[in-house]
């Protein structure tokens, strides 16, 4: 056994985008750190703009130009990736971390077979032959639930619904068996009575297969009911990580708690939801020390002058002077 | 109308589109021409100073119910029918669309946006007058009065909703119809919206048809839901009522398969499936493919809405008299 096979599935060290542009360097996400083990569900919540869709094209090695790394390690089943060159990422995508996207209509070309497109994949990560790489791919339809696999393959994209379409995509980022999967908002696009059916598959996959996954989505209900461990993310940073039913039921940083009462609940109405007054900051107006400051309850001198960092709690991390030192 | 006490009286309304393909093309391939019915026998009563909503999934007709109330579709069959307001006149209903940044014209200040309407109704005698009111909308809705000077772009996205909100609320309406409003808003500025709208609702008396998929929200906002499915209601009762005690299949699967944070159900049943074509939809009761009590009659004959137990009305053959 080598060490990587007890590798996590992904580890992200003090990982910080920038985006150089007229206007001044962008920080797009400032020292982000997790960790995923293996058969482990991530949750990456937040609010647009905050940073966890960056954080996984940041993983995958997909950052739009200009944008780049410029500090921290990203680490995939033990291997560093940050570091790797465009040609060398391409083997590592496919292989060792797969990726699904909001949309299924997008992320399939509709000029080819759903089989085309699962061939093509399944035989550029192994050296299966073309009859034993179909074989495949009739299983992996299988593995996601859609009905009547053998017929199915040969049709296209169009000819599938939402939620069909939804599972083709999961099938294709199963293809080359990678370590960890991305997935990105991969329920937003579909109805409610669908999402259900998708989220189940991602958590039984994700124990069968063993593979870590990355769940970034706004909808902290489905974090709820897929997530092992949540990461809140605000303004680029983390600011809280925790086991999901931990921090659903205890918040302790003043943004997650405002957020979690502005989400309606389906149990019991109340008269008012909590309300965080103002909007995120933009990039180019992250105001200094603890970026949360102008909209937080409990901010004090502290918070404009220093930035609170991410401090192991009992429950798990968060990031703010109220759990270190007060903010005084 | 049937009682004073109602706002919107909506009776057996149908709206059909045709979706034909072009004149030639029908030749050339012998094609007949294709009608989608969007909306099918809707009927509901919106009682005034409350809350009804609509829900129900993509393409269930719950927004073209919105436009045929706002009038920006005409109605294939059915009645819609508006109380008088106060002053004796129609009532005045206004909408709130979903997405602020496509419903607001960018090459005009915020100012000109909400004067439109009073302009366009003549509701102010001068323009002082008129700037005066705007400064005032723009207070009820949360922002400040030197905000009408800026273009929408430079708002996000919550704010642009309160400057929709503003516009609708200019030419001084009693009746809102709100097209998924906060569907495209993160949900702590959801969260500031909604309680924007229940304060205008108090303050103002206004009367709300809200169409939302989203069931927390409708639960927050409604009085009393009609849940939507392929063009048809199939069951409409008082909120509370709806949420103890569901009585058609497809609401008690909607109610079932929403995720929940409060408390989040990691086990739950599944029912297979996804909502059929509106343009091909099963005979019978449009939701037997995935019924998992559907019988015999359910594929044949189309349900009859009729009261339920507990109140509000239902479309079911199965569901208990």
């Amino acid at each position: 056994m080598n060490p990587a096979s007890h590798a996590p599935a992904l580890e992200v060290k003090d990982l910080s985008v920038e985006f150089p542009t007229r206007g001044g360097m962008l920080t797009a996400l400032s020292d982000v750190s997790l960790r995923i083990e293996r058969g482990e569900i991530l949750g990456v919540v937040g609010e647009s703009g905050a940073g966890k869709s960056m954080t996984g094209m940041a993983v995958l090695g997909l950052l739009e130009p200009p944008g780049r790394v410029s500090s921290g390690e990203i680490h995939i089943g033990g291997k560093r990736t940050d570091s790797l060159s465009n040609n060398e990422m391409e083997s590592v995508r496919g292989r060792m971390v797969g990726a699904i996207f909001q949309d299924p209509l997008t992320s399939l070309n509709p000029l080819f077979s759903v089989g085309q497109q699962l061939i093509e994949t399944i035989r550029l990560h192994s050296d299966r032959n073309r009859a034993a790489a179909r074989l495949h791919a009739v299983d992996l339809l299988k593995q996601v639930g859609i009905p009547g696999a053998y017929e199915r393959i040969d049709h296209y994209p169009h000819q599938f619904s939402g939620g069909m379409r939804q599972r083709v995509v999961i099938a294709l980022a199963l293809a080359g068996n990678p370590q960890l999967i991305i997935a990105d908002e991969p329920t937003t696009a579909l109805d409610v009575s669908i999402q259900a059916q998708i989220t189940s598959l991602l958590r039984r996959l994700c124990r069968e297969q063993g593979a870590g996954v990355m769940l970034v989505t706004h909808d902290m209900g489905v974090i709820a009911e897929t997530a092992d461990r949540v990461a809140v993310m605000y303004a680029g940073r983390i600011i809280e990580v925790g086991v999901v039913e931990d921090v659903i039921a205890r918040p302790q940083h003043p943004y997650t708690r405002g957020l979690m009462g502005s989400i309606p609940a389906l149990g019991a109405r109340v008269e008012r939801l909590t309300q965080i007054d103002g909007a995120m900051p933009r990039l180019n107006a992250i105001p200094p020390g603890c970026a949360f400051n102008p909209r937080c309850p409990a901010a004090g001198p502290r918070c404009v002058r220093e930035r609170p960092r991410l401090v192991p709690e009992a429950y798990g991390a968060v990031a703010c002077f109220l759990h270190d030192g007060g903010v005084l | 109308m049937r009682s004073a006490r109602n706002a919107l009286e909506v009776d057996q309304l149908t709206r059909v589109f045709d979706v034909s393909s072009p004149w030639l093309n029908r030749m050339i391939e012998r094609k007949p021409k294709r009608y989608l019915r969007a909306v099918q026998d809707v009927t509901f009563i919106v009682e005034k100073g409350k809350c009804l909503a609509l829900v129900g999934e993509s393409g269930c007709g719950k927004s073209t119910v919105a436009r045929l109330v706002t009038g920006l579709y005409q109605p294939t069959e059915g009645a819609i029918l508006f109380a008088p307001a106060s002053d004796g006149k129609p009532m005045d209903a206004q909408m709130i669309f979903q997405d602020p940044h496509a419903s607001l014209n960018p090459r005009w200040r915020v100012g000109d946006i909400i004067a439109e309407p009073i302009r366009e109704f003549g509701l102010r005698d001068s323009a002082e007058a008129t700037t005066l009111r705007v400064a005032e909308l723009l207070k009820i809705v949360g922002l400040s009065p030197d905000d009408s000077r800026r273009y929408p772009h430079e708002f996000s996205g919550g704010q642009r909703q309160r400057i929709s909100i503003a516009r609708a609320l200019a030419s001084e309406p009693e009746f809102l119809v709100c097209d998924e409003p906060t569907s495209a808003l993160d949900v702590s500025v959801q969260a500031q919206i909604l309680n924007l709208m229940r304060e205008l609702q108090d303050e103002l008396g206004l009367t709300y048809l809200f169409i939302s998929h989203n069931l927390a929200v409708v639960r927050h906002m409604a009085d009393r839901i009609a849940v939507m499915y392929l063009g048809r209601i199939v069951e409409e009762a008082d909120t509370e009522v709806l949420f103890a005690d569901p009585q058609h299949p497809y609401t008690q699967l909607l109610l079932q398969t929403i995720p929940d944070v409060a408390s989040p159900n990691r086990n739950r049943e599944m029912m297979g499936g996804e909502p059929p074509s509106p343009l091909d939809p099963p005979k019978g009761c449009a939701f037997h493919p995935r019924c998992p009590l559907a019988a015999d009659i359910c594929r044949h004959e189309t349900p009859r809405v009729r009261g339920r137990q507990g109140g509000g009305v239902v479309a079911c053959h199965m569901a208990p008299l």
